[in-house]
C-alpha cells in the first residue's frame, strides 16, 4: 500500500519521528459494513455466538444510545463524530486461534516490534500478557499457569462461552449499558477486551496485562475490560495502548468495570500512548473511555494509575465506587498534552460507607497548544462516618500558548468526613532549570528530568517495568516543547 | 586559564560589575572576597550564564574559549563548576539520579563514554563516604528537605563526582559549622592538583584557613581593588572593608 | 413558575427606558429561573428556592430600623429613603432606566428588567471618600413576593478611596436582587464590606461586577448569615498590571438556610494579585455553596492567584458543595487554591474545656479563630463591629 506508507512518512516527518509506535501490520482483515443499526449489532453479536441474554442487552444499550446527546460539559472540542462513517467490527480474516502456535505470525511480529512478545518463552518473567488487535483478542499467555492458581483470564468474547454466569452477573453492574454516551454505544457494540476472575482468597501469582492495539483504517474500537476478584483476592493488571499514525481521527471508546469484594484489591495501571496527531492537530485517537471500580466489600480496595501521554483527545475519569466499609479508592494520574492535544481527565470518588478513605493525586502537564484539564468529584454522602479524602492536584505549563485547568467538585454531606483538596500551576521554575544547566543538562534534559520529578509520586505507584516505560514516554511526549 | 577582562554587567539595567580584570591560571586558588553587595554573587552567575545578568562590556575566556557566549551547560561540560551559594529544590528527582544524568551528559558532550549505574554509584559511595556524609545522601530528592549545612555539603559532592576544572564557589562556607567547613575544605582541597582552578567567593576569611588560596582579590563596588597573597585575607580580617571602596 | 410568566405581575412598559427592560426580559423569559442543570448554578436551584411564589412590585412601605452614625445612604425596597440618608454631595441616584448590560446571567436580566432606583457613587481623582454606609430595608407584606432589583453604580476616578459598608436587613418574604457595577481608576482602593443579614424567609441573589484598573486595589469581605436562599456572586477583573483584588467573605448558616457565594476572577493583566479566603459554618440542616474560579488570560504573566475556602459543618444534617477552579493560560504564574472540609477538632475542644471553658463557649472560640482569616481585612474599625455584632448574634440565636 504505497499511499499509505507515503502518508505515514510524510506524518513521521511532521512529528519528527516522536512517535515510534505509528507503524501498520499488513494482516487481512474482515470488516463489517460501515454505519450503525440493530443489524450491525446483531451481526456483532452472531459472530461472536453470543446469547439471547446478551444480544438483548446490546440492543438496550443502543436504543438508549439513540435517546442520548454526546456530553458537552468537558473541556474538549471536536468536530461531530460521523457514527455512520466508522466500522464496527473489524478482524483479521483467520479463525481465532486455539493456541499461540495459531497466531497470525505477522501479528506475533507486530507486538514483538512493540517490545510486547507473546511467546510464552520469551515473555517477560510473571507478566501475563492479553493482545487486543482492533477489537479482537488475538492471544493470551500464561492461561495454564494462571488455572492452575484458578484465575481466569481471557477475552471476554471467550468469557462468554466459558464462563457465562460470571460475565452475566458482573457485566453493566458497575457501567450500566446506559451509564453515558459513550458507555452506551460501547455496550451496543463492544467486540472484545480482556475479563479476569480472580477467586476467593487467591493472589493472582503475576501481573496480567493487556495491549491494545488499534491498526484498521476507520474502525472505531470498543473494547471492554471486566475484572472481578473475590473475598480476600488480588491482583494487578496492566494496560498498554498504541496506533499507528494517520491522518484522520479514530475513535475509542472503551468501558472498564471492577468489581472488588470484601478484603480484595484490584490495582490497575495504564500507559496510554495512543497517537496523539502530528505537531499540527492532524490525525490522533479520541479516547473517550469510561472506567470504573466499585468497592463493593469490606476493606475492599481499587487503585488507579494512569499515564497518558497519547490521544489527541482524553476524555476519562477513572472513578471508584466505595460501598464496602473500609474501603479504599486511590487515583493516581499524570497526564501529558503537547501539540493540539486536549485532556479533561480525573476521578470520582463516592463515598457510601462508613471509614472509606480515598486518595487522588494528578499531574498535569501542557505544552505547545495544548489544553489539560483535571475534573473530579468527591461526593461524601451521609452513611460515610468518619471518611476521609486528600486531593494533590499540580499543573505545570510549558510555554505560554497552552491552557492548565482545574475544575474540582468536592461535596460532603457528613460532619465527621475529612476532606482536604489542594492545587497549584505553575511553570518550571528558572532557577532549577538553570541549576540543571549549571551542572551540564541540556535544557531538554533538564525539563524532562524536572518533569520527571514532578510526577514521582505517581509514577512511583506503577509496576516496575511500566515506570520505567513511563517516564521515557515523558521525556518523548514533551520532545519540542522546550526553547 | 580563566581570563577576565574589563568585564561589565547589569541587573536589570543597574551596573553591577563595573570594570573586572582577573586572571586565574590552570592549578592556582584565588579568592574572592569583598563586602555585601559588592558584586561577588553577580560575578560567579554571569561566569556560570544564569539568565537576567546582562554583560554590557569585556569578556571572559576559559582555556582560550569565549565562556560568554557558550550556554549554561556547555560551559559545564567545558569544565566550570558553580557550587550555588542557595543550591535549588529539585522535588521528586533524586539525588544520584540527578548527578549521573549530569554527569553522563558531560561525559556525551566531550565525546566520553557514559557510565553505567553500577560503575556509577560505587564512585558515588565513595565520594559519600569520603566526604563523611550519610548513606541516604544519594536517595534523598536534590537538596528537598536538606538542613543548610547538607545542601553545601551535597554541592561539594556534585564537585567530587563530576570532577571541574574550575570551581567557583559562592559564599560555600556561609551557614557552616565548623566540622562542615572543614569537609567542604577537604573536597576541595583532594581535587588540587596541576589541571585544577578554582575561584573562591567569600565573605569571611575563615574558610581561607581551609583552602589556602594562591592569590586575595578584593571586590568592591564591582570593581577588583586590591589583590595580593594569602596575608591580604588576614588583613581585611582584622580591619574589615571599611575604606576599600576608595582605593 | 415557568419562565413565561415570571413577570407578569409587572409593567415594564411603565418604566422609563423599555427597550432596554424588554430585551431582558425576553432574556428571563426566554431561559426562566436557572436550575441545577445550568452549570454556573449546579450548586442553588434557584428555580425550586422560587416556585410557588409570584412575583410582585415592591411597594413603597416604611421599615424601622436603628441607623449608622455618620454618612449613609437609606434604601427602602428599592427606593432611596431621603430623609433618613445622610449623603455626601459625591452620592447621587441612578433612577431611570438602568443600564443594558449582556453580561451576567438570569439574575442579572431580571434587575435589567426591573431596576428603578439605585446609588451612583462617584469619587473625582485623588477624593477620599472616607466611610459611607449602605443600608438597604425590605419588607414583604402582601400577597405577592416583592422582587427588590437596585441598580447600583460606583466609580472611583484614579487614586480615589472609599469604604462602604453595606447592610442588608428586612422582614417578611422578598427577593432582593442588587447589581453593583463598580469601576476603580488607577490606583484607586475600594473598601467593599457586605453583611448579608436578610429576612429569614427572604431570597437574596446579589451581583458585583468590578472594574479594577492598574494599580487600583478591590478588597472586599461579605458575611453571609440572613435569608432562607442566598447567593452573592462577584466578578472581578483585574485590567492593568499591578492591580489586586481581595474577595473573602464568611457564611454562617443554620435551619434549612443554603448560601452560596460564588467568585470568578479574572487577569486580564500582568503582575496581579489575587486573594480569596471563604469560610462557611453550617449548622442544622443548612447547605453551603463555594465556587471560585481564577481566570489567567494569556499575557497576565506573574500573576499570583490564592484561593482558600474551608467549611465547618456543625451537625449531621448540614452539606457543603465546593467547586474551586483554576482555568489558566499563562505560563509564568503562580496559582494556588485549598479546600478543607471537616468538624470541630474535638482535641481542640477538649484543651479549651480542660482548661474551664464551658462546652458552648469553647466551640464558639473555635468556630470564632476558624473565621478570623477571613475576616484579617476587614480593618475598618466601624465595619468590624457590624460583622462582630453579626456573628456575636448569631451564637445568641444558637448555633
Amino acid at each position: 500500500m504505497p499511499a499509505v506508507n507515503e502518508t505515514i512518512e510524510t506524518v513521521d516527518r511532521i512529528s519528527g519521528g516522536g512517535y515510534k509506535f505509528g507503524f501498520e501490520t499488513n494482516i487481512e482483515m474482515e470488516f463489517a459494513p460501515k454505519g450503525l443499526n440493530e443489524d450491525i449489532v446483531r451481526l456483532i453479536s452472531a459472530k461472536k455466538g453470543e446469547p439471547e441474554w446478551l444480544l438483548e442487552w446490546r440492543l438496550k444499550a443502543y436504543r438508549a444510545w439513540l435517546s442520548m446527546e454526546d456530553p458537552a460539559w468537558a473541556r474538549i472540542h471536536h468536530p461531530r463524530i460521523d457514527y455512520q462513517d466508522l466500522h464496527y467490527y473489524a478482524a483479521p480474516k483467520k479463525p481465532a486461534p486455539k493456541s499461540l502456535d495459531e497466531v497470525d505470525p505477522e501479528l506475533l511480529a507486530m507486538y514483538e516490534k512493540l517490545g510486547i512478545p507473546l511467546n510464552e518463552r520469551a515473555a517477560l518473567a510473571g507478566i501475563a500478557v492479553d493482545a487486543v488487535f482492533d477489537s479482537v483478542s488475538v492471544a493470551t499467555t500464561f492461561r495454564d499457569t494462571l488455572a492452575k492458581a484458578g484465575v481466569i483470564f481471557c477475552s471476554i468474547s471467550e468469557a462468554v462461552r466459558e464462563h457465562p454466569e460470571l460475565v452475566r452477573k458482573y457485566l453493566g453492574s458497575v457501567v450500566p449499558a446506559g451509564d453515558n454516551y459513550y458507555a452506551a454505544l460501547n455496550s451496543a457494540v463492544f467486540s472484545d477486551g480482556s475479563f479476569v476472575f480472580v477467586p476467593k482468597g487467591v493472589r493472582c501469582p503475576m501481573e496480567l496485562s493487556t495491549y491494545f492495539r488499534i491498526n484498521a483504517r476507520n474502525t472505531g474500537q470498543f473494547e471492554r475490560t471486566l475484572i472481578v476478584a473475590e473475598a480476600g483476592a488480588s491482583v494487578s493488571y496492566l494496560e498498554g495502548c498504541t496506533a499507528p499514525m494517520r491522518d484522520e481521527n479514530q475513535l475509542h471508546a472503551a468501558v472498564v468495570e471492577l468489581v472488588a469484594l470484601d478484603e480484595a484489591t484490584i490495582k490497575y495501571s495504564t500507559v496510554q500512548n495512543w497517537y496523539p496527531g502530528d505537531a499540527e492537530g492532524r490525525g490522533g485517537i479520541y479516547n473517550f473511555v469510561t472506567k470504573r471500580g466499585a468497592c463493593r466489600g469490606r476493606n475492599s480496595k481499587i487503585s488507579w494509575t494512569q499515564v497518558e501521554t497519547g490521544s489527541a483527545i482524553t476524555w476519562k475519569y477513572p472513578s471508584c465506587i466505595l460501598q464496602g466499609e473500609g474501603a479504599t479508592g486511590e487515583f493516581y494520574s499524570v497526564a501529558v498534552t503537547n501539540n493540539f492535544q486536549q485532556a479533561d481527565t480525573g476521578t470520582k470518588m463516592i463515598h457510601l460507607a462508613p471509614n472509606t478513605t480515598s486518595t487522588i493525586v494528578s499531574k498535569g502537564i501542557s505544552a505547545g497548544r495544548s489544553n489539560n484539564t483535571y475534573r473530579g468529584l468527591v461526593r461524601i454522602m451521609p452513611r460515610a462516618m468518619n471518611a476521609r479524602n486528600f486531593t494533590q492536584c499540580d499543573s505545570l505549563l510549558i510555554g505560554d500558548r497552552c491552557g492548565a485547568h482545574t475544575v474540582p467538585y468536592i461535596e460532603s454531606r457528613n460532619r465527621t468526613a475529612k476532606v482536604e483538596h489542594e492545587a497549584t500551576t505553575s511553570k518550571i521554575a528558572d532557577d532549577q532549570l538553570f541549576y540543571c544547566r549549571a551542572r551540564g543538562l541540556s535544557e531538554e534534559d533538564a525539563v524532562g528530568l524536572l518533569v520527571n520529578g514532578f510526577c514521582r509520586d505517581v509514577l512511583k505507584e506503577l509496576p516496575m517495568e511500566f515506570a520505567v516505560e513511563a517516564q521515557k514516554l515523558l521525556a518523548v511526549s514533551l520532545e519540542g516543547s522546550v526553547g | 586559564m580563566l581570563e577576565i577582562k574589563g568585564l561589565t554587567a547589569t541587573i536589570d539595567g543597574k551596573e553591577i560589575l563595573r570594570g573586572i580584570d582577573l586572571t586565574v591560571p590552570e592549578g592556582e586558588i584565588h579568592a574572592i572576597m569583598g563586602p555585601n553587595g559588592a558584586g561577588k554573587s553577580t560575578l560567579s552567575y554571569v561566569l556560570s550564564g544564569r539568565e537576567g545578568y546582562e554583560v554590557t562590556g569585556g569578556s571572559v575566556t576559559y582555556n582560550g574559549a569565549d565562556l560568554l557566549a557558550m550556554e549554561p551547560e556547555e560551559r559545564a561540560a567545558a569544565g566550570v563548576f558553580l557550587a550555588f551559594q542557595y543550591p535549588v529544590e529539585l522535588p521528586g528527582v533524586g539525588n544520584a539520579n540527578f548527578i549521573r544524568t549530569a554527569l553522563n551528559a558531560i561525559r556525551r558532550a566531550r565525546g566520553e563514554a557514559e557510565l553505567d549505574a553500577v560503575q556509577f554509584l560505587k564512585e558515588a559511595r565513595a565520594a559519600v563516604t569520603a566526604l563523611k556524609m550519610p548513606d541516604d545522601m544519594l536517595k534523598r530528592n536534590v537538596n528537598v528537605g536538606f538542613s543548610g549545612g547538607e545542601k553545601k555539603r551535597n554541592e561539594v559532592l556534585q564537585m567530587a563526582l563530576l570532577k571541574p576544572t574550575l570551581a567557583l564557589l559562592d559564599e560555600t562556607d556561609s551557614g557552616l559549622d565548623i566540622d562542615a567547613l572543614k569537609i567542604v575544605a577537604e573536597g576541595v582541597n583532594a581535587l588540587r592538583g596541576p589541571a585544577f582552578s578554582a575561584l573562591v567567593i567569600t565573605h569571611y576569611q575563615r574558610l581561607l584557613d581551609h583552602i589556602v588560596p594562591d592569590r586575595v582579590h578584593v571586590l568592591a563596588a564591582g570593581k577588583i581593588v586590591r589583590s595580593g597573597g594569602p596575608e591580604l585575607a588576614l588583613e581585611l580580617e582584622a580591619n574589615g572593608y571599611a575604606g576599600l571602596e576608595a582605593a | 413558575m415557568s419562565g413565561t410568566d415570571l413577570l407578569d405581575g409587572f409593567d415594564l412598559a411603565a418604566l422609563p427606558g423599555a427597550s432596554a427592560r424588554e430585551a431582558a426580559s425576553a432574556r428571563l423569559r426566554a431561559g426562566g429561573w436557572p436550575t441545577r442543570r445550568d452549570e454556573a448554578w449546579h450548586y442553588t436551584d434557584l428555580a425550586a428556592g422560587l416556585r410557588g411564589f409570584a412575583l410582585g412590585p415592591a411597594p413603597a412601605v416604611e421599615v424601622a430600623a436603628e441607623l449608622p452614625e455618620g454618612q449613609r445612604v437609606v434604601f427602602v425596597n428599592g427606593r432611596f429613603d431621603a430623609a433618613r440618608s445622610t449623603a455626601p454631595d459625591w452620592v447621587g441616584r441612578l433612577g431611570g432606566a438602568a443600564a443594558d448590560t449582556a453580561r451576567g446571567g438570569v439574575v442579572v436580566a431580571l434587575n435589567t428588567a426591573l431596576a428603578e432606583d439605585g446609588v451612583a457613587i462617584t469619587l473625582a481623582p485623588g477624593q477620599q471618600g472616607g466611610t459611607l454606609f449602605l443600608v438597604t430595608l425590605a419588607a414583604g407584606r402582601g400577597e405577592t413576593m416583592p422582587a427588590i432589583a437596585p441598580r447600583h453604580r460606583i466609580a472611583l476616578g484614579a487614586g480615589a478611596t472609599l469604604t462602604l459598608i453595606e447592610t442588608a436587613r428586612g422582614e417578611g418574604s422578598y427577593l432582593h436582587a442588587p447589581v453593583f457595577e463598580v469601576e476603580l481608576g488607577e490606583g484607586a482602593r475600594l473598601n467593599h464590606y457586605r453583611l448579608q443579614d436578610e429576612s429569614g424567609e427572604a431570597v437574596h441573589v446579589a451581583t458585583i461586577f468590578a472594574e479594577i484598573a492598574g494599580g487600583a486595589g478591590y478588597e472586599s469581605f461579605t458575611l453571609n448569615r440572613g435569608a432562607r436562599l442566598s447567593r452573592n456572586e462577584t466578578h472581578a477583573r483585574l485590567t492593568g498590571p499591578a492591580a489586586d483584588v481581595h474577595l473573602n467573605a464568611a457564611q454562617l448558616l443554620n435551619g434549612t438556610q443554603h448560601g452560596d457565594v460564588t467568585t470568578v476572577v479574572r487577569h486580564d493583566a500582568p503582575d496581579c494579585a489575587s486573594r480569596q479566603t471563604v469560610k462557611s459554618v453550617l449548622a442544622g440542616a443548612a447547605r453551603g455553596v463555594f465556587q471560585g474560579r481564577i481566570e489567567v488570560d494569556r499575557i497576565a504573566q506573574k500573576t499570583d492567584g490564592y484561593q482558600m475556602n474551608q467549611a465547618l459543618l456543625l451537625s449531621d444534617e448540614a452539606e457543603i458543595d465546593s467547586k474551586p477552579e483554576l482555568e489558566i493560560f499563562a505560563d509564568d504564574v503562580k496559582c494556588s487554591h485549598g479546600a478543607t472540609i471537616g468538624a470541630l477538632d474535638p482535641e481542640q475542644l477538649f484543651y479549651l474545656r480542660s482548661r474551664g471553658v464551658p462546652a458552648a463557649e469553647a466551640k464558639s472560640i473555635l468556630i470564632r479563630a476558624f473565621l478570623d482569616e477571613a475576616l484579617e481585612p476587614v480593618t475598618d474599625e466601624a465595619a468590624r463591629a457590624v460583622f462582630e455584632a453579626a456573628i456575636g448574634a448569631w451564637w445568641r440565636e444558637g448555633a
